[in-house]
């Protein structure tokens, strides 16, 4: 025994021993530096996410709203039903009250559309809760249509760009070639046209123009793409026309003529900018009405609960998550209670009683399968049992609910399973050795052991059922709730991330930021949710 | 198991060696064999355990003994690859017979395993557990008492009669092999199986343990595997010695230690191999 310990004797001093031990340590190094900078990465791109999110979506935490003195005549509100008055009315009339200038119907019909179109509700709702404000001037918040809302919080420009930029490309190749003159403050274009001796004698617009775009088309003749004749104004015609005619007799027959171009592009040649206005707004004048309640102070954009209170609404300033919240609260609630308790049965029971065999092998491949199923498998599933074959009602919570609890029920069954292997085995034994039955093992021991690992794992599985869109559309779990006052289980509803996918479909510029809020709202929950999940694993884990 | 194989048991006959004919047996077995899949653990061991004695069993590690014990309150029947065959009688009744309840079994014979396995509960609840589930108390003052008098048993009661609602995990490794006792006990047992009850513990808490077996041993059976020989000799009127999974000795503890038959139980002892 004792002459192979000097037998085998390892000399740590030698170069080759140091040696090992740097390339262990830089292994060591390695290790811990790729870890850290997977965790950068991942947190990088988390963070990248929020934060494009967060800034688009602040805006839709607050409302623009206009300041309004609306005086309720009692001779057009009637105290006692005070439900039935015209508000739209009362609405406009203090609203053009700011604009004794306006006279024409026209103008003020463009003027009011700077006021929501649910003002008037707002009005109204205000009233029914207290009629004994009728009869006096009370000074109501009232929201600004999307346009003016988004113009104020500086989503969206005044004007746009007018040209697209292949346009302005062409327009830019015809000046590099010397061909754009300005002449008396506005811009020509140099063309040579061929005229024909019979067209000189009846100079007609409609064969004049055909050889004029010829002429114009030869000066892009090598390269690709169409012709962008719009850069030629409409009156070239007629000046060419006019040119013709005062002076039949040029020399030759080929004309050098300097032709007027459009005014778009007279801009841009001289101002080297092409805008016009936005098309979300009807005219300058509108604009200016809007500039003149700014400055008189009338307009604030505080923020509002309404993205929480207020239901769905075409009208993006209106439009709320109230809805989508109570839908998918509903769904997750059936969702809870059926793949819970299920999940647990079932984890249970081939944990701790099925025999090890062929078939509950067969079982495990099929749950763990189950687990990766695309979700969009389930909703279809649920189309076709629930609503297909068992003839439930479409677009419910109580539908919406069974299918996530589909789709949760593997993951449960699964993190279950992980968590009662995790309970040592010791403390079976010590319970069946006192005599426990099985099930007093079960549920005595083992299950409050596994506690936390099973909330762990349904915080989870309910927090993806949350966030789950597909199945959730297939079902037709995507229906507009303008109210709230009908929600139930059998009641049609939304839910947040099809609420998203809605309002992430709308044109309005309004609903961009409410999408990218509504979002960040459901990251919220998720974080609540996941943060649950620690805190109940860190209260219920036994410390060994 | 061996639902066909129920015949009547004769007399042990190891080696010459022979109980007293008036001494009651409270468990026999005959021919048991173990596997845990195809590796067989124990062969055809012959053993009986007379009743308010103690018991050793003794042997080098992985000779079965464990595996033995196991087999006497049917722990094995957890693990799914272990098969147990061979005939196991307590009180003249096969416990491997399809209408035994191996519930009441496992509470008529109490196990002490071989790592403490406290729950992770609180220590009063521990010791409370089986008299709970067995309604072997009538009343809280009742089940009170048994707890106390089963701590008190164990030796622990007086360095934790202030914290029983403290968690039975953060006590010490041999408070908790202490623990395991009280809480075997409680449940009022006819046999006590102790799977080295005193490994974990100083030579103080030892002497405590050995005390209360020779104290047990008034009211209760006791089998208990030790690797300890003095252990052995102080508590235990007979021993058993295994080796690979035989059984190759039984005697009085005297005789065993003295003067064994067996040249593998004499190298064991003397310290030879193991
Ligand atoms: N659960 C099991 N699965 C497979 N083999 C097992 C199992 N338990 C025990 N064995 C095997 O059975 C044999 C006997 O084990 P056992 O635990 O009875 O030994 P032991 O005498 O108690 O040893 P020790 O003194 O080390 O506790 C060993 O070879 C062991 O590997
Ligand atoms: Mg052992």
């Amino acid at each position: 025994m004792t002459d192979i310990s000097s037998e085998i004797s390892h000399n740590w001093a030698s170069s080759n021993a140091r040696s090992r031990i740097s390339r262990r340590y830089r292994r060591d190094r390695w290790l811990r530096n790729t870890g850290v900078g997977a965790i950068v990465v991942a947190m990088g791109l988390l963070g990248i996410l929020l934060t494009s999110l967060a800034f688009t979506g602040y805006v839709a935490f607050t409302t623009t709203k206009v300041k309004l003195e609306v005086f309720l005549d009692p001779a057009k509100v009637d105290r006692n039903e005070p439900g039935k008055a015209s508000y739209r009315n009362l609405v406009r009339e203090a609203f053009l009250a700011n604009f004794p200038e306006l006279k024409k119907r026209k103008n003020k019909r463009e003027a009011i559309k700077i006021l929501s179109s649910g003002a008037q509700y707002i009005l109204r709702d205000k009233v029914m809760d207290e009629p004994e404000l009728v009869g006096q001037t009370i000074s109501v918040l009232l929201p600004l249509s999307d346009p003016f809302d988004q113009l104020y919080k500086g989503v969206v420009p005044r004007r746009i760009n007018a040209l697209a930029r292949n346009r302005i490309a062409s327009f830019e190749s015809l000046k590099q070639r010397g061909l754009i003159s300005v002449e008396n403050g506005s811009s020509y274009l140099s063309l040579a046209i061929v005229v024909g001796p019979a067209i000189l004698k009846n100079p007609k617009r409609g064969p004049l123009k055909k050889i004029m775009r010829r002429a114009f088309a030869e000066l892009f003749s090598g390269e690709t793409g169409r012709v962008n004749y719009k850069i030629l104004s409409r009156d070239a015609v007629k000046i060419l026309q006019a040119r013709i005619r005062k002076d039949v007799n040029f020399a030759g027959d080929k004309l050098q003529v300097k032709l007027p171009i459009s005014p778009i592009y007279d801009a841009l040649n001289r101002t080297g900018k092409a805008e016009k206005l936005n098309p979300r707004f009807k005219s300058e004048k509108v604009l200016d009405l809007f500039d003149a309640l700014v400055t008189r102070g009338m307009i604030a954009s505080p923020f509002s609960w309404e993205l929480f209170v207020n239901s769905d609404s075409r009208f993006p300033e209106l439009a709320g998550l109230a809805g989508a919240f109570s839908g998918s609260l509903l769904a997750l609630l059936v969702c809870f209670l059926i793949s819970f308790p299920v999940g647990i049965s079932a984890a249970v029971y081939l944990e701790e009683f099925a025999p090890k065999n062929k078939f509950s092998d067969f079982i495990e491949v099929n749950i763990n399968n189950l687990a990766a199923v695309p979700s969009v498998v389930f909703g279809l599933l649920g189309l076709a049992v629930f609503i297909g074959f068992l003839g439930m009602p479409r677009s419910v919570p109580l539908v919406g609910g069974l299918v996530l609890a589909l789709m949760t029920l593997p993951t449960i069954i699964v993190s279950t399973r992980a968590a009662l292997k995790s309970v040592p085995p010791s403390i079976r034994e010590a319970a069946l050795g006192v005599g426990a039955s099985k099930h007093e093992v079960v549920l005595h021991h083992v299950l409050p052991l596994a506690m936390p690992g099973i909330l762990t794992g349904t915080i989870i599985g309910l927090a993806q059922a949350l966030g789950e869109t597909a199945p959730l559309l297939l079902i037709g779990m995507n229906a507009f709730i303008p109210s709230i006052e009908n929600v139930g289980l059998l009641d049609p509803a939304t839910a947040l991330p099809t609420q998203i996918f809605t309002w992430g479909d709308s044109p309005e510029r309004g609903f961009v930021s409410r999408t990218s809020a509504a979002i960040l709202v459901l990251i919220g929950f998720l974080v609540t949710m996941n943060l649950l999940a620690i805190y109940l694993r860190q209260k219920f884990e036994t410390k060994w | 198991m061996t639902g066909d194989n129920i015949e009547p048991i004769d007399e042990i006959q190891t080696d010459g060696f022979a109980f007293p004919a008036e001494l009651p047996i409270k468990i026999k077995s005959r021919n048991v064999d173990v596997s845990y899949g195809d590796k067989q653990a124990l062969f055809g061991v012959d053993l009986d355990i007379p009743a308010n004695h103690v018991v050793a069993l003794i042997g080098p590690s992985g000779c079965g003994k464990s595996t033995y014990l196991r087999c006497l309150n049917r722990m094995n029947d957890v693990i799914d690859i272990a098969r147990v065959s061979g005939n196991i009688e307590l009180d003249g009744v096969n416990i491997y017979d399809d209408t035994i309840d191996v519930v009441e079994l496992r509470a008529r014979i109490g196990m002490v395993f071989q790592k403490p396995n406290p729950f992770p509960k609180s220590i009063f609840d521990n010791v409370a557990y089986g008299p709970r589930i067995h309604g072997i108390a009538n009343d809280k003052a009742e089940l009170e008492e048994i707890v106390v008098t089963s701590l008190q048993k164990a030796g622990l009661f007086d360095e934790v009669k202030d914290r029983l609602g403290d968690s039975g995990i953060s006590l010490s490794g041999g408070q908790q092999q202490r623990l395991c006792i009280a809480r075997a006990i409680a449940t009022r047992p006819e046999v006590i199986l102790m799977d080295e009850p005193a490994s974990a513990l100083d030579p103080i808490a030892t002497a405590v343990i050995e005390e209360l077996i020779d104290e047990l041993r008034q009211n209760f059976t006791i089998v208990i595997v030790t690797h300890s020989m003095q252990q052995a000799a102080r508590v235990s009127q007979y021993t058993a010695f295994f080796h690979l999974g035989y059984l190759v000795e039984f005697g009085d503890t005297e005789a065993i230690f003295t003067n064994p038959t067996d040249k593998r139980t004499q190298d064991y002892i003397t310290g030879r191999f193991g």
